[in-house]
């Protein structure tokens, strides 16, 4: 079995907690469809979303160079990554380099694909993760499930019984007033105590080097204004050309997430504070590669909304864990084959291929043609399970060959006739463990044709 | 009007029923109907398996039977849309995109090119309409509740020309039913659970059968109801097109 699938029928071993991530996930989906609704012009924004970044990509180089000239006249440093390791080398020399220990960090898909956090803590530093559902998360050392709302897979009582373990609350309060007034107090600590704040980056403004970070818990602000140094982490695929195309996303954006018009918070961090620093750590990690793939590039589009994780009718009923990478749902499924073929070669088939993601997509990316077209790569590579490539290959013979494949379609039929407890065993037949076999006719179609047609 | 019937190769083998119904309603239409007697299977279990590579040997078999025909109709959303994406014949380019072009799902024949707008059909039931996904995403045959485009659908169209149907949406009207070719028995466990769900969502609303333009989901949402002893039935959108009407 592969592990997208072993993870899976774990998640799916408790029914109704399968069922309320489910049902919770379709709530956000709905909301999504009801604010899109409210814009006429939706489609068109789309489109047009769209349409800019692959401008953007295809003219990649020169925005980031005056990305880069724009934040250097800024006052802002910029320092350029190619991979994960480099990335956490040029926060780590930061952090040494002006002594500080005091970390707060808000949410940044890219520190967790750089697994920046392990990283520094293996160095001696705490980062202290200030979006509640990453922080929820952290205080239960485990991956976040989900790019917008990472603890969406679990419930009050989770909450609660991590928070009550680590915040000392009351045992068995799941009231979420309660629950987030605790957070709220023991966070402040540490944004008063902040020496350095890391921020993700939602939006980098190629002609006037800012980077725009959207919040709905306002955390990105506190740590950056708290802090004597900012280190704003981002991909090289972040970059839009000019102020006039923000609103374009901003508006998609938190859309597609949650159905708000707009995150609480639309940070714009331009230059530093007086007395402070300002640092902004450029990836790339494999993004190029991606780029230079006619089939995939894409890919490179995505705004991180998340709506296409909330409408797959497969990451709801399987968990952002059944992923195991840092960015999951159908989405991840397209952007980690990129660096890690083999380990993530299960990834493209955990879809049914039902299109819904390329349809709520708010950058228009044609996400369950490249899960198809992975697949495609995965098989020639060579990461395909021996059992299925054997099965593939007589299939390919029989469908070439008519008289074979009626032959083989009669026997088969009959041998399920004569010997229905051949095809019932739950351990050779994976159908059969939930679902009846259909009926076997005696007659295939062409027989009835023969007879009854062709006289 | 030559119109070449292609049967999708588990409709030929375990439902010849939803075949007959598609050749009957064609001829009651008016359409000469010929059934290429060689005919396999589309390719689409192995391309979409990531075997395309392998699936040259059928797309031949599928041209020599296909050849020629004005028009390519198919009881399935799905194989229809694979031929439409995949068709290939390295070397003559030109009969690949004609084929490809001519190839139709059976109700989106009925509505674009035959332009039907009265049938004598009669079915008297409360009937859930699955939307399967292939049809409607891939082949647009109805609007999708993605996209903020103006509300269609071929299928219910046709389904409300038949006498006595109830045609009812689950509350979900458009969410996949979990087959997805191999991912039915390489993901068994989000395939049957999704499949699961569908089923209880058309039970809410009372029906007695459930409809749908492919039989492969059909197929998986029958082997979930007869597990569970189930009242509810499947039919093909063809098979109810094709009832008498007394
Ligand atoms: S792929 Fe599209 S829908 Fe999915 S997270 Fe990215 S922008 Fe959002």
């Amino acid at each position: 079995m592969s592990l997208h699938a072993e993870l899976a029928e774990q998640f799916n071993a408790d029914e109704d907690r399968t069922n309320w991530h489910d049902q919770t996930l379709w709530w956000v989906r709905q909301k999504r469809d009801l604010s899109a609704r409210q814009l006429p012009e939706w489609e068109q924004l789309r489109q047009l979303a769209s349409d800019i970044k692959a401008h953007t990509l295809s003219n990649l180089d020169q925005y980031l160079e005056q990305f880069e000239r724009q934040a250097n006249a800024n006052g802002v440093t910029v320092h350029w990554a190619a991979t994960a390791e480099e990335h956490n080398a040029v926060v780590l020399e930061l952090l040494q380099k002006n002594q500080l220990q005091h970390i707060v960090k808000s949410k940044s898909m890219l520190t967790e694909e750089c697994h920046l956090n392990p990283f520094l803590k293996k160095h001696g530093y705490e980062v202290v993760d200030t979006d509640l559902g990453e922080r929820i998360v952290q205080l239960r050392n485990e991956p976040p499930s989900h790019i917008v709302l990472p603890a969406i897979h679990l419930k009050k009582a989770d909450v609660s019984e991590t928070f009550h373990q680590h915040l000392h609350t009351e045992a068995g309060n799941e009231d979420p007033q309660y629950l987030t007034h605790a957070a709220r107090l023991d966070l402040r600590k540490k944004f008063i105590e902040a020496d350095c704040a890391i921020t993700g980056v939602n939006f980098a403004i190629a002609e006037n080097g800012a980077v725009v970070v959207c919040t709905n818990e306002g955390n990105a602000d506190m740590g950056v204004h708290s802090a004597r140094l900012h280190i704003a982490c981002m991909g090289i695929e972040k970059i839009i050309p000019r102020m006039a195309d923000l609103g374009v996303f901003t508006r998609l954006l938190a859309r597609s997430a949650t159905g708000q018009s707009i995150t609480t918070y639309t940070s714009h961090f331009q230059k530093a504070g007086p007395g402070k620093e300002m640092h902004i750590v450029i990836v790339d990690n494999g993004r190029s590669r991606q780029l230079g793939r006619a089939d995939f590039r894409n890919s490179l589009k995505c705004i991180r909304c998340a709506a296409c994780f909330n409408t797959c009718p497969v990451y709801r009923r399987s968990g952002g864990h059944s992923y195991h990478t840092a960015v999951a749902g159908p989405i991840g499924s397209i952007l980690n084959p990129n660096n890690d073929l083999k380990a993530n070669a299960d990834l493209p088939f955990a879809s049914t291929l039902c299109g819904s993601c390329s349809n709520v997509c708010p950058v228009k990316i044609n996400i369950h043609e490249q899960l198809w077209k992975w697949r495609q790569v995965v098989v020639k590579e060579g990461y395909a399970e021996p059992a299925k490539k054997a099965g593939m290959s007589a299939m390919a013979k029989l469908f070439a060959h008519p008289a074979l494949f009626r032959l083989a379609g009669s026997a088969g039929r009959r041998m399920m006739r004569w010997f229905p407890a051949l095809a019932k065993q739950k351990k050779f037949n994976p159908w059969y463990k939930q679902r009846e076999m259909p009926e076997p006719p005696a007659d295939s179609f062409r027989d009835w044709y023969l007879q009854n047609r062709k006289k | 009007m030559k119109v070449g019937l292609f049967i999708p190769c588990y409709i030929d083998q375990f439902y010849p029923q939803v075949a007959v119904a598609t050749l009957e309603l064609l001829e009651r239409l008016g359409c000469e109907v010929h059934y290429p007697l060689q005919q396999t299977c589309c390719g689409q279990p192995m391309a979409n398996s990531g075997f395309s590579h392998l699936s040259q040997g059928c797309d031949n078999n599928f041209f020599r039977n296909f050849e020629g025909y004005d028009y390519i109709v198919c009881p399935s959303g799905s194989c229809t849309l694979h031929v439409k994406e995949h068709f290939q014949q390295p070397g003559n380019e030109q009969a690949a995109v004609h084929l490809r072009n001519s190839v139709y799902e059976l109700t989106e024949f009925l509505t674009d090119v035959l332009q039907v707008t009265s049938l004598e059909a009669e079915y008297r039931h409360r009937v859930g309409l699955h939307v399967s996904c292939h049809g409607q995403r891939g082949l647009h045959l109805s609007s999708m509740t993605e996209t903020m485009t103006p509300a269609y659908s071929k299928p219910e169209r046709l389904l409300s020309l038949v006498d006595g149907l109830e045609l009812v949406y689950p509350d979900r009207p458009d969410e996949c039913c979990g087959f997805g070719g191999t991912f039915c028995v390489f993901e068994e466990a989000v395939s049957a659970k999704m499949g699961k769900d569908r089923i209880r969502e058309h039970e809410e609303k009372d029906v007695e059968v459930i409809t749908a333009v492919d039989m492969s989901c059909l197929m998986h949402l029958e082997g979930i109801l007869k597990r569970n002893g189930s009242k509810v039935q499947v039919k093909h959108i063809a098979e109810i097109l094709n009832s008498p009407s007394s």
